[in-house]
């Protein structure tokens, strides 16, 4: 085992430059939950009652050495059947970095938990077992990667010791996993030979791999760009809530910024109703600022006094999206009942709740390599398939490629308020024909 | 972005939410560092108005004095709204019997569902951090809870993108949790940027205190120091604050915030571990008593 590399104390009081979500996504057994005990372990993130804790299982399970994986191991029925069976988010912080880590189970039947987690994401780590390269497993996780469009792939190529640490099992795996990328319109990928056991590459360097040149899997973490959206996108303002301060003072629209930059004398026109008027003041959080951008939560002043409500979307006059009624998109169900053609649902997007129809269901994507088959009208759970909405009010929605934020939206059950379905305006990444036009828009 | 500019962006976001989707939120404030910091956010999502909403403290009778002065200066100081569940009341009233332990900390659960039905809460923002234990790892942002106050972990719904869904049936409610994402260290870094007061408990102080379990705790009149302990004068903190009985102090020589952040990034101990007796009953203890309806 790799000794803890120690980090001082006195590195972490500082405040860290930035934070960055990932998620972690392997077939059962490939060493996912050792990794991110490994992560947290070496990365002095695991504290001694903890360790003290997962030695003691580790004792009653009969293990000489304590078992990492046990760190990461949520809720009693996980436990009792030794899988992981939700989605669970883990902490830690280099001197560099931040780090929220979605931790997603491998098991089969739990696509929307992948799903899920991958939604907030800006760099998935797939791993692979090197004896076993690429599996049904790890093409439905880099499928889903694909189909949410997160920004960086991690090909963690796994349990290197298993085969004395040589390169060509690692590079047979990296060449079966880079066509599998390009084949669902992943255009980078990096790839990585660890030993999540032993330590190798995960946070320090293998001294038992020469020929590898290449970043640890902490380092590449460290420095990868976290920004999630091109600095290009046009402004998204989602109002969510309207600041009265009394008789006197002039309302605030607050809200999050969910793409772009917003800047005092941008022309704005207010969605759905295509109201015009001028920016004239951004309070972010205390602070009045000429300019603000994704993910800032601020308030608005504007010049006009307009009706403005929760649920409004602010954005640039000149890239302002097209409000329509007419939703074709990319969906994952992740509800146990069915969602049937005719279905009533809401649709919540952004801060917008509007009630729908579901007109159609023509078609289901297969999780291995999103290719559309058949759906007949329905869709069950974990289900990928697209969807046609008819809803009530024109939403101001963007194609999921350009805006991960107002490109996406769920389904909801009006009766019980369920959680239903995850959607992404649009067509799938890789599928035939749209592939061009998806890809050029979102990199 | 700084990561503490996006975790607060992502905080007021929550709360924000949670008030354009609710129709009685309300924010459960103890005095703690997680309650205060939540309510800094709240109260700086919504200036220059007013907060949209009140407090509830469920005070279990055992709090410290100190927390308690604080409470009611800051509710005084910003003009705040405060509605305190007794648990003595609830005893008093024989809806609960004093546990052999003299913890009061299980009992605040039933006083917790009580106000919230009296009040018809339909969003209760609380401090608690996924970082804090095993069970919170899993805790949604949004958290549904039945009639009975009670988390299901198989009933939570799936949380995507930035996408809250706050609709409920009659009865039910959410427990909303802004700082889902951040850890003790954010805390004290965010305390620090941003000037907030806290309760002097927080930091170095001399005080008379008595060994159990492994822990300082304070002696008072709620059942302690029994014959076989004895009180002696020590130099402590806590790390965090809620019933006397069962909230231990940490040696420490940290008087201020600064000296508090280096301490906790050093520290072996995790907060939980190091100062909550009611976290060492058992492995899945935190995993129980949420089922029951706790934070
Ligand atoms: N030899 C070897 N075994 C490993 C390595 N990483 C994990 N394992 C073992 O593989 C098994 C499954 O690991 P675990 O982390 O529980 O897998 P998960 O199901 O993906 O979370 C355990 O017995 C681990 O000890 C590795 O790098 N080398």
């Amino acid at each position: 085992m790799t000794a803890a590399t120690g980090q001082p104390a006195e590195a972490l009081t500082t405040t860290a430059a930035s934070l960055l979500r990932f998620a972690t996504a392997g077939s059962v057994d490939d060493g996912k939950s050792t990794l991110a005990g490994r992560l947290l372990h070496d990365s002095r993130s695991v504290l001694s009652d903890q360790l003290a804790a997962v030695e003691h299982a580790s004792r009653a399970r009969g293990l000489s050495v304590p078992d990492l994986a046990l760190l990461t191991d949520g809720l009693r029925a996980e436990r009792e059947q030794g899988i992981t069976i939700d989605v669970a988010y883990r902490y830690f912080a280099t001197p560099r970095r931040r780090f929220v880590l979605a931790d997603t189970p491998g098991h089969v039947q739990y696509t929307r938990n992948m799903v899920t987690g991958a939604s907030t994401a800006e760099l998935m780590v797939i791993l692979t077992d090197v004896r076993h390269g690429v599996v049904e497993q790890t093409r439905r996780h880099t499928a889903v990667a694909a189909l949410l469009r997160v920004p960086h792939l991690l090909l963690a190529v796994n349990k290197l010791d298993l085969v004395d640490f040589r390169a060509a099992p690692f590079t047979a795996v990296v060449d079966e996993f880079t066509a599998l990328a390009r084949s669902l319109g992943v255009p980078e990928v990096t790839a990585i030979p660890i030993s999540a056991r032993d330590g190798d590459n995960v946070v320090t360097a293998s001294t038992r791999m020469d020929w590898y040149g290449g970043p640890t899997l902490l380092d590449h973490l460290e420095t990868v760009p976290a920004a999630g959206e091109p600095d290009d996108t046009p402004a998204r303002f989602p109002v969510q809530y309207v600041i009265r301060p009394g008789a006197t003072g002039q309302r605030g629209y607050a809200g999050r910024i969910t793409a772009g930059t917003l800047r005092v004398g941008d022309r704005v026109t207010v969605l759905p109703a295509g109201l015009t008027s001028t920016v004239t003041a951004i309070d972010a959080l205390g602070t009045p600022v000429d300019s603000a951008r994704a993910p800032q939560s601020v308030s608005l002043r504007l010049a006009d006094d307009l009706d403005v409500a929760r649920g409004d979307l602010i954005a640039p006059v000149d890239a302002a999206p097209r409000p329509t009624r007419t939703v074709e998109a990319t969906v994952c169900h992740l509800h146990d009942r069915p969602l049937r053609e005719g279905a009533r649902v809401l649709v919540k997007h952004a801060t917008r709740t509007v009630p729908a129809l579901v007109t159609a269901i023509p078609v289901r994507l297969d999780p291995d390599g999103l290719r559309p088959t058949p759906a007949h009208g329905s869709l069950s759970v974990n289900d990928l398939g697209r969807v046609t909405l008819r809803t009530a009010e024109p939403l101001p929605l963007d194609p999921y490629a350009r805006s991960r934020r107002n490109g996406s939206f769920l389904l909801i059950d009006p009766a019980d308020g369920s959680t239903l379905t995850a959607g992404m305006v649009g067509q799938a990444p890789g599928t035939a024909g749209e592939s061009h036009e998806a890809n050029g828009q979102s990199r | 972005m700084n990561h503490l500019t996006e975790i607060e962006s992502e905080a007021v976001h929550i709360i924000r939410e949670a008030v354009g989707e609710a129709e009685r939120p309300v924010l459960l404030f103890s005095g703690g560092k997680d309650s205060v910091v939540m309510l800094h956010l709240a109260r700086k999502a919504f200036a220059p108005a007013p907060l949209p909403f009140p407090l509830l403290h469920v005070d279990t009778g055992h709090n410290f004095p100190e927390v308690l002065a604080y409470r009611d200066r800051v509710v005084a100081a910003y003009g705040l709204r405060l509605h305190v569940a007794l648990v003595q009341e609830s005893i008093d009233r024989g809806e609960l019997t004093e546990r052999p332990d003299g913890s009061r900390n299980p009992l605040q659960t039933h006083c917790l569902r009580r106000a919230v039905e009296l009040h018809r809460f339909d969003a209760v923002f609380g401090g608690a951090r996924r970082d804090e234990e095993k069970a919170r790892a899993k805790e949604r942002v949004f958290s549904l809870r039945d009639e009975f106050g009670g988390w299901d972990p198989r009933r939570q719904r799936p949380e995507l993108w930035q996408l809250y869904n706050g609709r409920h049936g009659p009865g039910e409610h959410f427990r909303v949790f802004p700082l889902s994402n951040w850890t003790e260290l954010d805390v004290w870094q965010y305390v620090e940027r941003e000037h907030i007061e806290l309760p002097g408990i927080y930091f170095a102080h001399d005080r008379e205190v008595f060994r159990r379990d492994g822990m300082w705790l304070t002696a008072g009149d709620w059942g302690g120091p029994r014959a076989d302990e004895h009180a002696e004068k020590r130099t402590v903190r806590y790390r965090t604050v809620g019933d006397m009985a069962c909230t231990g102090a940490v040696e420490s020589s940290a008087m201020t915030v600064r000296a508090v952040i280096t301490e906790i990034a050093a520290s072996r101990l995790t907060e939980r571990g190091a100062t909550r007796a009611d976290d060492r009953l058992s492995d899945t203890a935190m995993e129980d008593r949420k089922r029951e309806g706790y934070f």
